[in-house]
């Protein structure tokens, strides 16, 4: 073996270079070919013989369709109304958690830690999940959709690890300053934890966007599905287009419901897209921080 | 110290520990009815359906509720124990487990072990940044994009098998094909995530070990095998006995939509009849005790895969 690049090595190196941009091209094809399939029309489709990869024409009848309908904006808006309003209360209910439990000094602490750590061990399934949500009044609201959810213990630990590392300092002249807990959580702490809520906020955010379950199992009124039940129902429904595009039965007939189905994914993996540049540089940092134990 | 908890001291401690008690209650009242809203939390939507799994052991129905069904001992755990569908059901989670633990942690590290070897940085962001991305698309997402590309009459797939002169596959319905599907699609979206826990590993390797062994004269290979390798053991072992603990799990999300009734003999995984029983088909009592069944296995195999991770590792998940 010798200490410069030998032949053999450049091999190697291109080997690696070629693996690599091929499993980044898998990687990128499909969200390329559901683009493609959702702005070819029709005509030319048949003329390919169903697979076309670089269309000479484009259009956006089924975008058109389903932005028309009212199935599709309705369940948009939905997610969009429990992406916000559950972030915001997830990150509520957390940093009030959290922060006491940050406190080494406060009795009962470790015992608390240790029950919420246990849930992540143990816990009752989905049927007595279900019963307790069915209880509490929330089946067929959109509550059902943010409550049941509504502390992450991992992120928990992570908002809690990251309070502990705040510099002790800067509390203590705070309360000397005659702020109360409240205060110096308010005033001080929060401005200082920008990052951390950044991050746990994507984490939430993304998870509710993604959210599938809470839909089928809370809900029974189709005008309350969120965007992935809808997309999910759509994906297998045969002749989606009839369904969707009633009004305008011509359009039925240029429009394959395949065109349709791939322009409702791709309604929903856009604006997963456009925050993936915060989702990349955050979610990292807060994986590195989740495996700082705390 | 204050060991014990604020709000409710022991009743033989003495008045001492009572006062103590009530001072830090007073002191910290911010502190604690801080807490509140996020222990409610826990309290109803966590510690009460575990109290709620005692329907397992009813005959529970929805009008009787838990105070007015029917008890029937461990007649729910005869009747899922006596049904063959249950062996099925435990043969198909403990076989997408496995798979998952063979195919998906493999290419995970196969790809951080080939980031690792990239020197030029933008090459190296940019393929992180590609192979990153599907782990935030939803798996209902990820289905789609499994239609475009295998459905029968419009897949992709299915065109050049025509083209070819084949017979058309149905291969979301086929038994063949199910398994391999949730393997590929896992690998799709996960592998770029899975990749950055190795890469965080890589990165705290000593840079002067790799100096130290090309002034041994060590090539590419050796290097590789005795630092970098060793430098990623204790992260696998880790992840893999994480996996093991979970391994009544077989990844529920993905399963169930990808699921359809034509390869329940291949996909229907614990969680998913589980799902079906219960919520479909309102049978909770017998769903709940397969529920019961599942969550003290796995609890008994994540605390016993923890005791191994540290006597294996040194440092456990906790």
């Amino acid at each position: 073996m010798l200490r410069f690049k030998t032949k053999a090595d450049k091999w190697i190196d291109g080997i690696i270079y070629t693996v690599l941009a091929v499993f980044g091209l898998m990687t990128l094809f499909p969200l390329y070919y559901v683009v493609v399939m959702s702005l070819t029309p029709y005509s030319e489709v048949l003329r390919n013989g169903g697979f076309v990869l670089l269309p000479t024409a484009l259009t956006l009848d089924a975008f058109e369709t389903i932005l028309s309908s009212r199935v599709v904006p309705r369940a948009f808006q939905v997610t969009v109304f429990v992406a916000l309003a559950g972030t915001l209360l997830n990150l509520t209910v957390t940093t009030l958690l959290a922060y006491p439990l940050s406190k080494k000094f406060i009795p009962g602490r470790n015992a608390v830690l240790l029950a919420l750590v246990f849930t992540m061990l143990f816990s009752g399934g989905l049927i007595p999940l279900y019963l307790v949500v069915r209880a509490t009044g929330l089946t067929n609201t959109l509550w059902a959709l943010i409550v049941p959810g509504l502390v992450s213990t991992f992120n928990l630990l992570i908002m809690k690890t990251y309070f502990e590392n705040l510099p002790a300092e800067v509390e203590e002249a705070a309360k000397v300053d005659g702020c109360g807990d409240v205060q110096t959580l308010v005033r001080i702490v929060l401005p200082l934890s920008a990052p951390i809520m950044a991050t746990l906020g994507l984490f939430y955010g993304v998870n509710h966007w993604n959210a599938y379950f809470p839909g089928i199992m809370y809900l029974r009124d189709k005008s309350l599905y969120p965007l992935q039940v809808v997309l999910r129902n759509m994906i297998q429904t045969p002749n989606i287009s009839q369904e969707l595009a009633v009004n305008n039965p011509l359009l039925v007939q240029t429009l394959p419901p395949e065109t349709i189905k791939m322009a409702a994914v791709v309604v929903a993996i856009v604006p997963v897209m456009v925050i993936y540049p915060f989702l990349q540089r955050y979610f990292i940092r807060g994986m590195l921080l989740g495996s700082i134990k705390g | 110290m204050q060991a014990r908890t604020a709000w409710k001291p022991s009743r033989s401690a003495a008045g001492g520990a009572w006062r103590s008690a009530l001072r830090a209650a007073v002191r910290y009242r911010w502190f604690y009815l801080m807490m509140i809203p996020g222990l409610l939390y826990y309290l109803i939507y966590h510690y009460l359906p575990m109290a709620g799994l005692i329907i397992a052991f009813q005959n529970y129905s929805l009008r009787g509720g838990i105070f007015g069904s029917e008890w029937v001992g461990f007649k729910n755990f005869e009747t899922i124990f006596s049904t063959p569908e249950f062996y099925r059901l435990m043969r198909n989670t403990l076989v997408i487990s496995v798979y998952r633990i063979l195919f998906n942690m493999l290419p995970d590290v196969l790809l951080a072990l080939l980031l690792n070897e990239i020197r030029i940085a933008w090459f190296k962001r940019t393929i992180q940044t590609v192979t990153y991305g599907p782990y935030f698309l939803s798996w209902v997402i990820v289905y789609g994009l499994t239609v475009a590309f295998l459905a029968q009459e419009s897949g992709v797939v299915n065109h050049y098998i025509r083209e070819w002169g084949g017979t058309p596959i149905n291969f979301l319905a086929s038994s063949e094909w199910f398994r391999p599907i949730l393997i590929l699609t896992d690998i799709w979206k996960n592998t770029g995530y899975g990749a950055i826990i190795y890469l965080a590993a890589l990165a705290t390797i000593n840079p002067e070990l790799y100096e130290a062994a090309v002034v041994d004269g060590a090539g590419r290979w050796r290097q590789m095998w005795h630092i970098t390798l060793p430098g990623l053991r204790d992260v696998f072992i880790l992840l893999l006995i994480l996996r093991i603990g979970h391994i009544l799990d077989a990844g529920f999300d993905q399963v169930y939509i990808f699921l359809n009734s034509r390869v329940y003999n291949v996909g229907d995984i614990i969680d998913t009849w589980v799902f079906r029983r219960g919520l479909e088909e309102l049978e909770f009592s017998v769903a709940a005790a397969t529920n019961l069944f599942k969550s003290v296995i796995g609890f008994v195999l994540v605390i016993g895969a923890n005791k191994l991770a540290k006597k294996m590792t040194g440092s456990g998940i906790w």
